[in-house]
């Protein structure tokens, strides 16, 4: 008997992504919510060197950092491949995973918690990051081809949270004028069933960040209430 | 060097081509094989370009299964263990390793230093304890993934002013088992000519 259990954080697009690849193989798991202000002795306990969500364990070890985390899901539990076989293809697909997480996803990042002075060029840098994603995309459905793989799972904040907390706070970085293909991609991925199983509630995203173009007292202390564990942008890894 | 190191312990042949890397310097086939991040390394094979080292290396492993001995272990848990561990390299030890480096004297790099030490005595306990290698009896993915310091520990050394043999005496032994490997010995450059490169160019840089 299997035992598979995901300490994670609501709002965590790192924690989506392992949700919906445990989905896709269509895994049965505990999902346990943590309290990133008192962290639970089990999540120190698995994850000493970072002390971060999300921990993904199995039979009782301990998997961390949500990519090493994929690649172990994909690797486990061989049905549905988020993947590819060929190994061109995986190296590629690792690659644009990378690009959407250390450059796609901090710049979207900042402009959420931008001050109207940082906004523009803050948007600038995420419009310029998007448009090499979209030219990537280019006519396919999916990053992954006909279903979502490895690099859609990974890019699963573009394709509805941010929409989301964007339209809120009235920024236009990503609009269907000037990314749709991407904006049809966001479309198609937020109604696969892997994916709308886990997404965030909108409601309660969009109370939990700051209105537009705060002053800095506010921006930071939106970021405090928010209780983040990735650094705020200034400080991103 | 690690796309170097695992070329030759998978017994591979191929041509190594020198960049420039100044901006302005950069080689049309580099621009053309990386335009989006525009760097070094780049593998290319049979005219496809492979990018970012780690993805090389898993790469070379896969593309040429079978050849010699994995170097990524098979049990997918084991496998997550390695990455991760290539991952804190990447993220903890040369990033600071490049912040004590780069960094004038003062507090940043004091600061660099102290997270440099930490990094790296946390690397040795955890990671590699008595083991051999890292990838344990057998020199694997993760031991090409910390082989740059086998170079770079010296420069980290002087620059940091510490001693690597008093801080992580394991890694240092690892090290030198390393160094007599032939595909580490032949792809790695001199620590000592490594650490005069990289003074000149502080010193052309106005850092010294």
């Amino acid at each position: 008997m299997e035992e598979v259990k995901l300490f994670g954080y609501w709002v965590s697009p790192f924690c989506r992504s392992v949700e919906i690849a445990l989905n896709i193989k269509g895994i049965q798991y505990e999902y346990i919510e943590e309290d990133l202000t008192n962290k639970s002795p089990q999540l120190l306990q698995y994850n000493p060197v970072y002390k971060k969500i999300p921990v993904l364990l199995h039979n009782g070890k301990p998997i961390v950092e949500s990519m090493v985390i994929l690649e172990y899901i994909d690797e486990t539990w061989k049905n549905n491949p988020i993947l590819p076989e060929d190994p061109f293809e995986k190296a590629r697909a690792r690659f644009w995973a990378n690009f959407v997480d250390q450059k796609c996803f901090p710049a979207l990042w900042k402009t959420i918690w931008s001050t109207s002075e940082q906004y523009e060029q803050n948007k600038a840098e995420a419009l310029e990051r998007l448009k090499v994603l979209e030219n990537e995309l280019g006519g396919k459905r999916f990053f992954g081809g006909d279903s979502i793989g490895m690099v859609d799972i990974v890019a699963n904040f573009i394709g509805f949270s941010f929409r989301t907390i964007q339209e809120a706070l009235k920024l236009d970085v990503f609009t269907e004028d000037n990314f749709p293909k991407l904006w049809e991609w966001a479309e198609n991925f937020a109604n696969c069933s892997p994916v709308k199983k886990c997404l965030p509630p909108q409601d309660k995203l969009i109370a939990n960040f700051p209105p537009a173009y705060m002053g800095k007292t506010l921006v930071s202390s939106f970021q405090s209430r928010l209780q983040l564990q990735f650094h705020p942008p200034a400080a991103a890894k | 060097m690690r796309a170097r190191v695992a070329l030759e312990e998978k017994e591979i042949k191929y041509e190594h081509k020198h960049e420039d890397l100044d901006t302005g310097n950069k080689s049309e086939l580099l621009l053309k094989m990386n335009p989006i991040h525009k760097m070094i390394p780049v593998l290319i094979h049979n005219g496809k370009p492979v990018c970012e080292s780690l993805i090389i290396v898993e790469y070379i492993d896969e593309a040429w299964k079978g050849k010699t001995t994995s170097l990524l272990p098979s049990d997918p848990y084991e496998r997550a263990q390695a990455r991760f561990w290539a991952d804190f390299v990447d993220r903890k030890v040369y990033t600071y390793g490049r912040q004590v480096t780069w960094s004038r004297k003062g507090e940043e790099q004091e600061a660099a230093k102290i997270g440099l030490i930490s990094s790296i005595k946390t690397l040795e306990e955890e990671a590699l304890g008595d083991k051999l290698y890292f990838g344990g009896e057998k020199f694997g993915y993760l031991d090409v993934a910390v082989i740059g310091l086998c170079s770079w520990m010296y420069t980290y050394e002087i620059v940091g002013k510490f001693s690597a043999e008093i801080e992580c005496p394991k890694l240092m032994a690892w090290a030198k088992r390393c160094m007599e490997r032939d595909s580490v010995s032949k792809s790695l450059p001199e620590p000592d000519k490594l650490y005069k490169g990289i003074m000149e160019l502080k010193m052309s840089f106005g850092l010294e």
